[in-house]
């Protein structure tokens, strides 16, 4: 460790000095690799969904956006997000608290459960709820019985999104929550607050920021998931049909325009989500978890 | 729930002032278990009660083997593809300053943040012959769209965020004075990225590697669209369980299904090996 006394005497550096860098023609051909990765992979792709999307015009664009299909697309994935992010947030915090505030047995394993969802295939994420409660499946006969209706239909949808959109809440406060010790609440405790007031106005406030960043991340995935919602909906157009569902009934009917505007909304949400994303990163990364993976 | 443990020593946890834990964890467990564990193990009870015979027959079935070979294959391909220039992009983006850096970086997010659907027809779209992309690359004789390239494609797309990610923290962590002993030592730019950088760098770009490897394995939405889905050609393994399920055949849907997850499963703990390896080699 250098002592922090003559460190704070040196001014600060970035350190271009030949030595730790690479050799100009070195630099400018790395930058111009990245560039053009970039702008060929993330960029085009981008730029297509727009030009796309008003290749016909504006009121072409409108339009496609105005039909009853689309408009009841859009009403499922808003009504999805609205139930599985709340549902995945109160377990993302509830989850947080046992495994940040407690020492007990199995911590690791339970952490390691939490992420399953993310080595799992959205396609097996959706399978495993026909196997369920399809009609071969093991809740099948009950379920036709009481005439309850969970595949091809909303709850089924819903269950679909929680499943791939599981950790993402959980995963941003267990390590910000682990970071951040228990100190504040032990103290708000010895004051007098009972549990609750402790969580409310010492925890909470802790974690606002962080909390935010995952339900985004949650919130984007849930909108845009594709194939676990497409193994469980049923493809109802009208019923069962969300947003990215949608997209791809357009495509195979040929309408590119009507797919790219369904589209263009989806690439618009997953700006706006960067755009929240990258300044709650700058303005408040430290009050946001150390780690990130994605 | 607060009788004293059974035996003096071991504790099932720690005590502590703070309140909810039964409410806390026993509320996650039961969401874990509802959502999560029995769903999944009841598609493993579900290959289990197939039996041997019809398991090792639906495995070993030609278009089960061709989707299972590309879709490990043209997703080993992708994350490969993405170990180089994700780690190209990662050192520009925390060696060097310019303008623009801020969206530059923000932007390799963008396949987190973009559905897949979305990602898939905007690909084709470009890479299809009369496409931006596909165009310039016809006179070249190189198909991309409807063939197993595609998938490639829509995989580097897919795993690029996974490598960035994983690597740009390790990268900025990476102290100068190293680089300036090993400079001062008079090794070559070359000799230090080579011998003194990578070794530290290896364990992360491993494990960018594996997660973009995984994801791309299981990815469905925007492989889909690009790929053509010709049997034997440019089907992947989560299609053909789709496929399946679609005809009814949930037997076989399962089968591949638990295959998948196993193949999974096996290649994680491999590179979890490696990974230990590396980092006791290196670390």
């Amino acid at each position: 460790m250098a002592d922090p006394e003559i460190k704070s005497y040196e001014p600060y550096r970035e350190s271009q000095s030949e030595a730790v860098t690479e050799s100009r023609p070195v630099r400018v051909a790395a930058m111009a690799v990245a560039f053009a990765f970039l702008a060929i992979f993330l960029l085009l792709p981008l730029i297509v969904v727009f030009n796309e999307s008003f290749a016909k015009g504006t009121s072409a664009y409108t339009e496609a956006l105005a039909s009853p299909d689309t408009r009841s697309a859009i009403r499922l994935t808003l009504l999805v997000a609205a139930i599985s992010v709340p549902l995945n947030a109160v377990f993302g915090i509830s989850a947080a608290w046992a495994i940040a505030k407690f020492e007990f047995k199995g911590k690791a394993f339970l952490t390691t459960l939490i992420d399953l969802p993310f080595s799992v295939s959205p396609v097996i994420s959706g399978l495993v709820y026909v196997l369920l409660f399809g009609a071969q499946g093991l809740l099948g006969e009950w379920l036709k019985a009481h005439g309850i209706v969970i595949l091809f239909a909303v709850p089924g949808i819903v269950l679909a999104t929680i499943f791939v959109t599981f950790p993402f809440v959980a995963r941003e406060l267990i390590p910000l929550m682990q970071e951040q010790g228990s100190g504040d609440e032990e103290a708000a405790l010895s004051l007098g607050a009972n549990g609750w007031q402790a969580f409310w106005y010492v925890t909470l406030p802790n974690v606002k920021w962080g909390l935010l960043y995952g339900v985004l991340l949650c919130n984007a995935r849930a909108m845009g998931e594709f194939g676990a919602v497409s193994v469980v909906s049923g493809h109802i157009r009208g019923l069962t049909n969300t947003m990215p569902l949608h997209v791809e009934i357009l495509y195979n009917e040929y309408n590119a325009v009507g797919a790219f505007a369904v589209a263009s909304l989806l690439a618009g949400l997953a700006l706006v989500t960067l755009v929240l994303k990258t300044l709650l990163e700058m303005r408040y990364g430290a009050e946001i978890a150390a780690t990130r993976g994605h | 729930m607060n009788t004293a443990p059974a035996k003096a020593g071991w504790r099932f946890r720690q005590p502590s002032v703070i309140p909810g834990f039964g409410l806390t964890l026993g509320f996650s467990l039961a969401y874990l278990t509802l959502i999560i564990l029995i769903p999944l193990s009841g598609l493993v009870w579900r290959s289990a009660a197939l039996g041997w015979t019809d398991f090792w027959a639906i495995a070993v079935d030609r278009r089960t083997l061709n989707a299972l070979k590309i879709s490990f294959g043209t997703a080993f391909l992708a994350a490969a593809v993405n170990v180089v220039f994700g780690t190209i992009v990662a050192w520009v983006l925390v060696r060097y300053r310019f303008p623009g850096r801020r969206i530059a970086d923000a932007m390799v997010d963008l396949p987190f943040a973009l559905p897949t659907a979305v990602a898939g027809i905007a690909l084709t779209t470009l890479y299809a012959p009369n496409g931006w992309i596909g165009q310039l690359l016809m006179p070249l004789g190189i198909k991309v769209a409807y063939t197993p390239l595609g998938i490639v494609v829509a995989l580097v797309f897919i795993g690029l965020p996974f490598v960035v990610r994983t690597v740009q923290p390790i990268m900025e962590e990476i102290d100068k004075e190293v680089e300036e002993a090993a400079a001062s030592l008079g090794a070559s730019r070359f000799q230090i990225i080579t011998r003194v950088l990578f070794p530290g760098l290896a364990p992360a770009i491993v494990t960018g590697f594996s997660l973009a490897f995984a994801r791309g394995v299981g990815e469905y939405g925007s492989v889909i669209f690009i790929a053509g889905n010709l049997p034997f050609k440019s089907e992947i393994a989560p299609l053909l369980i789709v496929i399946r399920l679609e005809e009814y055949n949930y037997a076989a849907a399962t089968a591949i299904a638990a295959i998948m997850l196993a193949l999974s499963f096996l290649m994680l703990l491999v590179i979890n090996l490696v990974q230990s390896w590396s980092r006791k080699r290196y670390g």
